[in-house]
């Protein structure tokens, strides 16, 4: 039922994206703004400080914010720019109806009548096929406020198992690492701690790309001496002026560290006391990697061995470092094996937990770490609780007023979902904050997923390219038009401020999603009057959780510029303190709720964990009919699904459409010269893309950045496995073939840049 | 109002990860808003992925100012070289053509040529240009010398360019590494680099054609 209009036209002509650029009033430079509002960026998970000029109800522009510690006025392109997501052509003001006599296949309705519908949809597949018919797909971009409501939204108001959200593609690796390894998943370290080691470690992460301020800091490290090792497939701007950098093959990165680690333990470089008081499962851990000799490292990674013989040296013989990751390691069907081989390096150097030691994941989306701590992903209760744990059930069951048994279990990841939508299990489907058409890989299956939805409702502030599958569309809002908190890449709690008013009939997301709950005659525990409100319920849900927010105010926020969680509300002996929040984890005498002074881990025994991390090949392999590796990736200027940075003019200037990035190597080979239409292939579609013929990527892998839709999206290409434990789709590689394109795609000189 | 003497530009091109922040932030300076100033200049992307940042360097002697025959630009007594005035502009080019570092643009829809003034409606009042302060890598610093030499102790700002016969001095300093004695280069000589290779230090994937 749910597919768009064949006829793609009128649909971009009526919704876009469009973009947007300074108008006169944004252009007027004697236009005082009526107010400057300190908050945060929308987009990445640093959440950079900002002040956004309001005149008249829109945002006018920004003001850095000197003295906000993380980025100290410090912004990317995005940043600078995001002020154009507001007062845009594109913005819905209205709730949408499918109408197949519309050409651009919506019409508009009015909002009561609009959620008067969903709720009789909703009550309509529950009754026919049960509660667990209906899902609920969420986002990490949302405030940890809207995260919990959205959890709390699927399991007691629909009271189905099936919600997840779009950190399935972004952070579990990382968390499931993490847990197994500390038994918390946070970034261990403030990012202070960065220019105070003397050696830096990047696996798998564009920093200059994807988290841009964060260069900053490691420049800084290097400014006071520090040598930089970065592992990654392509030279990325970070990487050019690197000490040591090493061409990993995509998709290898845990041979890599078992060979490093492998080296340490023949070189003697391990810190053997820490490793025995503050660890367990070294030795077979050991025992693992005696066979990942540098030769047989060299030739499972691609990487010449005397460059892994220098890594291993330097990291071994560091006095402090600072090792991190992101989704180049984690985005694979070993992604969790990626991060434990990246810990146990960490771990055997026994460089954690103090001044200049460090190890941290780099969050992705704004609230990717508070996104996925209170609820809204499927296995997962508020304060990072187990919901398949009985007494984590019943402390959120007897707090939500629900009996135990009523609290649905475990769902499955969000991918999975759409399996079940396949399979015809899940019949009706809300979400918020995720646009899977652009986002999932082998995006056909999901497009036909959608298709078989009975009824598709969607809350957004643009038609994004999965909105157009809807039944409904509900008119959500933008970052500036509410207030809550969000948990940045240090694990520090930050406060978004309200700017400005929701235009038409747009209002915030959390007031909509009650809006169906009253509709559908289960108001019970939706009738927050304001994101406070949710905020003060979530601190004491989260209160004696490892995810402990219930210190957290949204005055100490302001008050000291964030606040690192883990942050209590009581003593260990139950006394009322003013805790100022975690900074630093697993500092030698530091207490946990879990290992209760046992130690600085978060497990019963205080210790952490070091895990085997068998290496195990790509789902894909290359073979001689898909001789090439793809692998995907972002751009500066775009971000995620390009929901709103492809609704942004400067930002679409930068960087207008994907291109495919191969090696001159590869592209002659092929008569392939740079700017040429070259057709890119795995076993799930193709894609007909520009050439950008450079030598920083290996000549066997080819790199798409993802942030564009339809015939120009890389995720037609990727592939649909998933790590076993996180469930996190192999994004970073598969199986590919790149020829020259027979003409160019069908859409050139018809669609806009930005269009797809 | 004036730019406090006490804070200076310093540029460090090996800082640059080519993100845009300055390009983007630049036309959102009031002086000159809807058009960036700077140059960020890719120099071989086919073979790597350096850039670098160019500002106004605003020089002691301004070659722009010199040649001008309508005497349009003007060097403020804090050494803030400014952009044509409008009313003495003729559009000629000569300032475009003369300036060694290639900065001024000419505005064709204007009839005017426009340049990086250092946002002197924000540094003449004590803030940092935009450009300073957006840039994630700080390859853009706006600060005091205390603090240059603080946070950056290997690199050394030189403010004397050599081009041919010509040397100019500037506002604008230019992070270089120091010398191996540690002492600070006396300028750089920037014809002479022009027929250098690239540094040794350069990244390249020639590891993968080398034997294990």
């Amino acid at each position: 039922m749910s597919n768009p209009p064949s006829n793609l036209l009128p649909i971009l002509d009526r919704f876009g994206p469009h973009v947007a650029r300074s108008g006169p009033m944004r252009l007027a430079t004697d236009a005082e703004p009526d107010r400057l509002v300190k908050t945060h960026c929308c987009f990445c998970g640093q959440q950079c400080g900002i002040q956004l000029k309001v005149k008249d109800n829109v945002v006018t522009g920004f003001e850095p914010w000197y003295d906000f510690p993380f980025n100290r006025g410090m912004l990317c392109p995005k940043g600078v720019k995001r002020y154009l997501q507001g007062a845009h052509p594109d913005r819905l003001l209205t709730a949408f109806k499918r109408d197949a006599n519309a050409p651009e296949g919506f019409s508009p309705m009015g909002y009561q009548e609009a959620i008067a519908r969903v709720a009789a949809e909703i009550a309509r597949i529950q009754k026919a096929y049960g509660n667990s018919a209906m899902g609920v797909l969420s986002g990490a971009s949302l405030t940890v406020e809207k995260a919990y409501l959205m959890g709390k939204f699927a399991r007691v108001c629909l009271k189905t198992p099936y919600i997840d959200y779009n950190g399935r593609l972004c952070m579990v690796s990382a968390g499931a690492g993490n847990k197994k390894a500390f038994g918390i998943d946070r970034a261990a370290n403030p990012w202070s701690d960065i220019p105070k080691a003397e050696l830096i470690w990047i696996s798998g992460a564009n920093v200059a790309e994807c988290a841009p301020i964060t260069t900053e800091y490691v420049w800084q490290a290097r400014d006071n001496g520090a040598k930089i090792i970065v592992v990654d497939p392509r030279i990325t701007p970070l990487a050019r002026t690197c000490d040591l950098f090493l061409p990993v093959k995509p998709g290898r990165d845990i041979a890599l560290f078992n060979g490093v680690l492998h080296l340490m333990i023949e070189k003697g470089w391990i810190d053997r006391p820490f490793i025995e008081q503050f660890t367990v499962g070294f030795d077979k851990v050991a025992e693992h990697v005696a066979s990942w000799n540098p030769a047989k490292t060299a030739e499972v990674t691609g990487i010449p061995e005397r460059l892994i013989r220098q890594a291993a040296e330097w990291w071994g013989t560091a006095k402090t470092s600072f090792l991190m990751h992101a989704r180049g390691i984690e985005h694979h069907s070993h992604g969790v094996q990626n991060v434990l081989g990246a810990i146990n390096i960490v771990l055997a150097s026994g460089r954690i937990g103090r001044e200049g030691c460090g190890y941290g994941t780099i969050t992705g989306q704004a609230n990717g770490q508070g996104g996925r701590e209170h609820g809204q992903k499927c296995d997962q209760l508020p304060g990072w609780r187990d919901i398949s744990n009985p007494e984590h059930r019943a402390h959120i069951a007897k707090l939500w007023g629900i009996a135990e048994p009523d609290l649905p279990g475990p769902g499955v990841d969000c991918y999975e979902m759409f399996r079940k939508i396949d399979a015809g299990e899940i019949k009706g489907l809300i979400s918020l904050c995720f646009n899977p058409m652009v986002s999932l890989p082998d995006n056909s299956f999901i497009a036909r997923a959608l298709g078989k939805l009975e009824f598709y409702v969607t809350i957004d502030f643009f038609m994004n390219e999965t909105a157009r599958h809807a039944d409904i569309v509900l008119p959500g809002s933008l970052q500036e038009e509410d207030e809550g908190v969000v948990t940045q890449i240090e694990g520090k709690v930050i406060k978004i401020n309200k700017a400005v008013e929701c235009p038409g009939d747009a209002r915030q997301d959390w007031k909509i999603v009650q809006d169906i709950a009253a509709a559908l005659e289960r108001p019970t525990g939706f009738t927050f009057d304001s994101p406070r409100a949710i905020f003060d319920e979530l601190r004491t849900a989260s209160k004696g959780g490892v995810a402990d927010y219930s210190g957290i105010t949204y005055e100490k926020i302001e008050r000291q510029y964030g606040v690192c969680w883990p942050c209590y509300s009581e003593s260990p002996d139950g006394k009322p303190i003013d805790h100022p929040g975690t900074p630093r984890l697993f500092e030698p005498n530091s207490w946990n709720p879990i290992a209760k002074g046992a130690g600085p881990y978060y497990f019963p025994d205080g210790k952490a964990r070091f895990n085997v991390a068998p290496y195990t090949p790509p789902a894909e392999v290359t073979d001689a009919e898909y001789p090439l590796m793809l692998t995907t990736g972002r751009v500066v200027s775009q971000f995620l699904s390009g929901t709103q940075t492809r609704r942004i003019g400067p930002l679409v200037d930068q960087y207008p459409e994907p291109r495919i990035e191969m090696h001159p190597r590869l592209a002659e080979t092929m008569g392939i010269k740079d700017g040429d239409w070259v057709t890119a292939e795995s076993r799930r579609g193709d894609c007909t893309l520009r050439a950008m013929v450079v030598t920083t990527i290996r000549p066997d892998t080819i790199f798409i950045p993802y942030h564009w839709p339809g015939r120009k999206s890389a995720n037609q290409l990727t592939i649909s496995a998933q790590d076993p434990i996180s469930k996190i789709p192999e994004y970073k590689v598969c199986a590919a073939r790149v020829r020259k394109a027979d003409g160019p795609p069908e859409w050139a000189g018809r669609l806009e840049p930005q269009q797809g | 109002m004036s730019v406090p003497s006490h804070l200076n530009f310093y540029i460090d091109a090996s800082r640059c990860i080519g993100c845009q922040a300055c390009v983007q932030a630049c036309t959102e300076c009031d002086t000159h808003k809807g058009h960036s100033m700077i140059h960020l200049e890719t120099v071989d992307r086919a073979h790597s992925t350096q850039t670098i940042p160019v500002i106004c360097m605003h020089c002691d002697s301004p070659t722009c100012a010199e040649v001008c025959p309508a005497d349009a630009i003007k060097r403020s007594e804090d050494g803030v070289v400014q952009s044509a005035r409008k009313p003495r502009c003729i559009a000629c080019n000569n300032c475009v053509l003369a300036c060694p570092f290639g900065v001024p643009k000419m505005q064709v829809e204007f009839e005017l040529m426009m340049k990086c003034d250092m946002c002197y409606d924000r540094s003449s009042v004590g803030l940092k240009p935009m450009c300073a302060s957006v840039c994630p890598s700080q390859a853009l610093f706006f600060g005091t010398r205390e603090e240059i030499e603080a946070l950056r102790p290997q690199a050394a700002p030189i403010d004397r360019f050599q081009f041919g016969n010509q040397t100019i001095t500037t506002k604008v300093k230019m992070m270089g590494p120091k010398s191996v004695a540690g002492q600070r280069p006396e300028h750089i000589d920037v014809t002479a680099a022009m027929e250098e290779h690239a540094p040794p230090r350069s990244v390249s994937l020639g590891v993968l054609n080398g034997a294990r």
